[in-house]
């Protein structure tokens, strides 16, 4: 079949068949797994577990918490990221390292100092709490963190395209008489779009399934401060491993769900400027 | 200023040994030394003793006597290793194929979740003395230096203002505990089941934090000050006040749960690795004179009235209500009160 031949790239079916080899074993395995266990459950004791008042107060905060941290982290990211490719000062080297940081500590250790930092008596808690502002045991204080573990995300994946941009470009659009802001806001920030949902999608998903340092700042209280993934392990604590699985099943699907609406906006966005 | 970098490097540590799921520590002490000089090799075998958090201490000081004991008494040679973690983690550890040879976890509700799964013997409660218990132990009060808030027994937890440090009844054997007591606390001294809904309701309601274990809690009311009384485990409260240095108090409730962390043999991994002898002798040897006085150096209340008398100063002769005052058992208590949909939910529910 001379079909076959008129590809430009050789190895198509090959790297393909691994692709797809790799994600089945890496992504959808476990998750098969997952829908598996849960599937032992009958569709009310599903709809029992997944769905009470109490899930329903977790689900919304899980997701609005890591959307509000994520949110600002695509804020926070942009800055750096602009800061570290535009301008050079000393100890750059550093702060450009300390950005992976959150990614490498032990998210739990997180948690835990944050907490100490912001309670009545922690360095910054006992000038913050006598203004009404508490970074511990609040909503407030899970997304502080949620900001932490996703501020890599924003920074690294803005960066590499800042590092490419054609300074020809902002050159021309200057002396074609344009303000610095008209220069950034009609010519950078367009070219940083995908890059910049790219980053939030990743925080967000990230903050989503965030554990480990939400249980030590929270106060993990229902219906106030409980996130979803708590609820799985109060499951878990009853044996109940089916009910757990099957919270983890809509976290999943919520996730799924919103991830793919974001990569639409991101296709759109990309469509819309070219 | 209390927040020092002592407290904060100490609250790291704790975390991290707090993370680590099972942390096995061997407490071989030179039984391994002596083996090669040997002509003749007498059998050797290795147990895992599969536990709950507060006990490595305990375990660490009854292995090392039990190991010389064994060989004395056998000729044999033997090692424990330990393994710490949550009660209902552990037992699903073990369910999942962790090789415990012994469990001793905090809570009948966690060695059944076993042995429903077929790996430790039905009746296996009444194939140890004193219903499988060598020791037991209850929920104390931790209040601040000089009891600001003169805090003596359970009535006085729900004073407007007053906070309360407990761990998440849900994830927590302490938890459960803690609210089992404040139930009984009720019920047994004559209230009605609506004076013990409207009790627990009042007081989680000043619980400002559900820590998600009996260590995060300790943290949470030590290194960061937060909370007026502190619901621990007689054992924890004990160290918790001795190294404070004078910070925390101890206060005796006049009425708690006795609590009963029960011991068994998992019979499915012994006979598959053929330390049955060994880990039974072990279990066996708790109710000697001699663990039973290392049981209580541990604040753990010793099943024998003997040494239970001999150390009453430790251990104030406060009333301690058995589970079947309050529900028919531990499972019936932990459904009703506890579980989906149980009292528990309920308190959070009617905000």
């Amino acid at each position: 079949m001379p079909s076959i031949n008129r590809k430009v790239l050789p190895g198509f079916s090959l790297s393909l068949s691994y692709s797809v080899f790799y994600l089945g074993i890496l992504v959808l395995l476990p998750i098969s797994a997952c829908l598996f266990r849960a599937s032992s459950l009958s569709f009310e004791e599903f709809w029992r577990a997944v769905w009470t008042e109490r899930a329903r107060a977790a689900y919304l905060l899980t997701f609005g918490a890591a959307f509000v941290a994520a949110a600002a982290n695509l804020l926070l990211g942009l800055v750096l990221a602009w800061v570290l490719v535009r301008y050079s000062f000393p100890g750059k080297k550093i702060v450009d390292s300390l950005v992976d940081l959150p990614s490498a500590l032990p998210t739990a250790v997180a948690g835990l100092v944050y907490g100490s930092l912001y309670v009545e008596k922690g360095w910054l808690g006992q000038y913050l709490v006598p203004l009404g502002i508490h970074g511990a045991y609040s909503r407030f204080a899970i997304v502080l963190v949620l900001v932490f573990v996703g501020l890599p995300f924003v920074v690294r994946t803005v960066q590499p395209i800042l590092e490419d941009l054609d300074l020809e470009t902002e050159e021309a659009g200057a002396s074609l008489g344009g303000t610095r802001w008209q220069t950034f806001r009609n010519i950078i920030l367009p070219t940083l779009y995908p890059a910049l949902i790219t980053g939030f999608s990743l925080a967000f998903a990230r903050g989503v399934g965030e554990y480990g340092s939400v249980v030590f700042v929270s106060g993990n209280k229902p219906y106030d401060t409980e996130i979803a993934p708590i609820l799985i392990v109060t499951r878990l604590e009853e044996f109940a491993y089916g009910e757990a699985t099957a919270i983890a099943m809509v976290l999943l699907v919520l996730s799924f769900t919103m991830l793919v609406l974001i990569n639409m906006v991101e296709r759109w966005s990309m469509r819309h400027e070219h | 200023m209390t927040f020092t970098n002592s407290s904060f490097i100490k609250t790291i540590a704790l975390l991290l040994s707090s993370l680590l799921p099972v942390t096995a520590c061997t407490a071989t002490s030179g039984a391994n030394t002596s083996a090669d000089s040997r002509v003749e090799r007498a059998r050797s075998v290795e147990l895992l003793n599969v536990s709950y958090d507060p006990t490595r201490e305990l375990w660490r000081d009854i292995n090392v006597n039990f190991i010389s004991r064994y060989e004395k008494e056998t000729g044999n040679k033997v090692s424990v290793k330990q393994s710490h973690g949550g009660s209902s983690t552990q037992a699903r550890a073990v369910i999942d194929g962790l090789e415990a040879d012994v469990v001793t976890i905090a809570s009948i509700i966690d060695t059944d979740a076993i042995r429903k799964k077929g790996l430790i013997k039905d009746g296996w409660i009444d194939r140890l003395p004193q219903r499988s218990l060598p020791y037991y132990s209850t929920i104390v009060f931790v209040v601040r230096k000089g009891n600001p808030k003169g805090i003596k027994d359970w009535t006085d937890l729900v004073k407007p203002g007053l906070q309360i440090i407990t761990p998440n009844p849900k994830t927590s054997g302490n938890g459960y505990l803690s609210f089992f007591s404040a139930w009984g606390s009720v019920v047994v001294r004559g209230g009605s089941r609506e004076d013990a809904v409207n009790y627990v309701t009042k007081l989680y309601k000043q619980v400002p934090v559900l820590d998600s274990g009996a260590r995060a809690a300790t943290t949470t009311f030590v290194q960061r000050g937060i909370g007026d009384v502190h619901l621990a485990w007689e054992n924890e409260a004990r160290l918790e006040v001795r190294a404070a240095k004078g910070e925390l108090e101890l206060v005796y409730p006049p009425i708690s749960i006795r609590a009963e962390p029960h011991v068994a043999v998992v019979d499915a991994v012994v006979d598959r690795r053929n330390t049955r002898a060994a880990a039974e002798a072990y279990l066996k040897y708790l109710y000697t004179d001699e663990a039973q006085e290392i049981i209580a150096k541990h604040y753990y209340r010793p099943a024998n009235e003997v040494f239970l008398k001999k150390h009453a100063e430790t251990f104030p002769d406060i009333k301690l209500f058995n589970i079947t005052e309050i529900a028919a058992n531990y499972f019936d208590a932990h459904k009703q009160f506890i579980a989906e949909g149980g009292v528990f939910d309920a308190i959070y529910k009617s905000k």
